[in-house]
């Protein structure tokens, strides 16, 4: 994290820090922000409830039979209080007017100093045929969870499309909870884009142990009703399945219609200089909606970043930014963890364009690396994922 | 040191706990060990976020 102390802007007190979407991204902002700064005021707008949960676990709180309330950490009414955040709930945001720094809401109108936009994404729906497509469900939030629970019963057949890392760890959490998995994706093995062809295999082998049946190399052509009250699915290859629930997990795609609304640039996310400000002055995004700039990234082009780590990042050089301290998001080696318990994987992957080559050192124990024999990223498999800090120091990334 | 003198850290993100009293004997953090002297660069095992994404859990 880079600090700059000119350009000091006080906030206009005035006008509150509006931010829009309470998930991990815009109630880290709050945290962070409050953290430094506890006079000026917070609003938060939000199309659902507000409720802080621990996102990482919809993907593995089934087999815990676990529902969606007990995800809750932290209820909005609490959040709000502790932090002095002004709740704006069940809310949607209309339009943005940048040129009066003002948020038309189905509320009312919001005025703001600063505009943060968290309003991360939406799970992607390919293109499928079939009079049952409707039942198709996708998991990015508590009430998706919620609606996954309600179709999931006792024995259920379920069949996941998509074999990367949200649909590995619901295959390996649905199979703990007692259900029959079936998984589809066009590649030859799970996760191909991210790991290495042989841990790859190794991770197929370890899944298809505990149950998990895999159907590769084709992809999902229709979802009809069958007759025997359940859902059929047809693959392109001509093969089909019957299942009850049909689980969609082939990525995220940044929701960015406010974003564009209020006439900033956005690409396959919102762009953000490194300071995550917007091409409108006064409006910043982080999160999943977000396309970081390439300054932000070491080496790397700009892009969007998934998972928790670079939310926690940015909301944390936002907040300083946010009081008068302009300050640039620098993200650092950023590892993910794969919860599939039948084969831990920690996998901090090389930046795009590295053009380096996995080699297993050791067992269990994968380096990126590039013509200069330099480590680009790691992959740590089973009892080595508790490896981290030595691979991280390996890189030079002490933080 | 008795068991009451013990806390407990809950992870922001995704609601990891880190007990002082069971300590995290596979990053081969001792049972006992309190918050403080955890290393700055632990970093949480489930999510990966940093050691000052923790909170302390009121009881």
């Amino acid at each position: 994290m880079k600090t700059s102390a000119n350009e000091n802007q006080q906030l206009n007190p005035e006008s509150p820090v509006v931010i829009i979407g309470s998930g991990l991204a815009g109630w880290s902002t709050a945290r962070e922000f409050r953290k430094l700064n506890t006079t000026a005021q917070i609003v938060m707008i939000t199309a659902d409830e507000g409720d802080f949960y621990a996102k990482p676990a919809l993907s593995n709180a089934l087999a815990q039979k676990k529902e969606a309330q007990q995800l809750i950490t932290t209820p909005a009414e609490k959040m709000s209080s502790t932090m002095n955040v002004t709740m704006v709930q069940n809310t949607l945001v209309t339009q943005i007017d940048a040129t009066t720094q003002e948020v038309e809401t189905s509320e009312g109108r919001f005025k703001y100093s600063k505009l943060i936009l968290a309003t991360g994404a939406r799970a992607i729906r390919l293109q499928m045929n079939g009079d049952a497509v409707d039942e198709v469900v996708s998991v990015n939030s508590l009430s998706d969870y919620t609606k996954l629970r309600e179709k999931l019963f006792h024995g259920a057949r379920v069949l996941i499309i998509g074999a990367g890392l949200i649909g590995c760890e619901f295959a390996n959490d649905l199979v703990e909870g007692g259900y029959e998995v079936h998984v589809v994706d066009p590649n030859t093995s799970p996760l191909i884009s991210l790991l290495p062809e042989a841990a790859s295999t190794k991770l197929q082998s370890a899944l298809s142990a505990i149950g998990v049946k895999w159907n590769f190399g084709t992809s999902v052509k229709a979802i009809d009703y069958d007759d025997k009250k359940g859902l059929k699915a047809t693959f392109a290859n001509g093969e089909s399945i019957c299942v009850d629930v049909v689980l969609s997990a082939v990525g995220l795609r940044a929701e960015t219609d406010i974003a564009q609304n209020s006439g900033a640039k956005c690409d396959r996310g919102v762009i953000v200089n490194s300071h995550l400000e917007t091409s409108v002055a006064h409006i910043y995004a982080l999160g999943d909606n977000t396309q970081y700039s390439s300054e932000s990234l070491s080496g790397g082009a700009t892009r969007t970043l998934p998972y928790v780590m670079p939310i926690m990042n940015a909301a944390k050089a936002l907040a300083q930014t946010l009081n008068g301290n302009p300050t640039e998001v620098v993200f650092p080696v950023m590892p993910v963890v794969i919860k599939t318990p039948a084969f831990p994987v920690l996998i901090a992957p090389p930046s795009p364009g590295t053009n380096g080559s996995w080699r297993e050192i050791e067992d269990g124990i994968w380096n990126n690396l590039d013509q200069e024999e330099k480590i680009q990223g790691f992959l740590l498999i089973g009892s080595k994922t508790t490896q981290r800090s030595e691979q991280l120091k390996r890189m030079g990334q002490v933080r | 040191m008795n068991n009451s003198t013990f806390k407990t850290y809950i992870c922001i993100v995704c609601g990891f706990l880190y007990d002082e009293a069971v300590g995290r004997p596979e990053d081969n953090i001792a049972p006992g060990t309190k918050w403080a002297d955890i290393p700055e660069e632990w970093a949480c095992p489930e999510c990966g976020v940093a050691k000052s994404d923790f909170e302390v859990v009121e009881i």
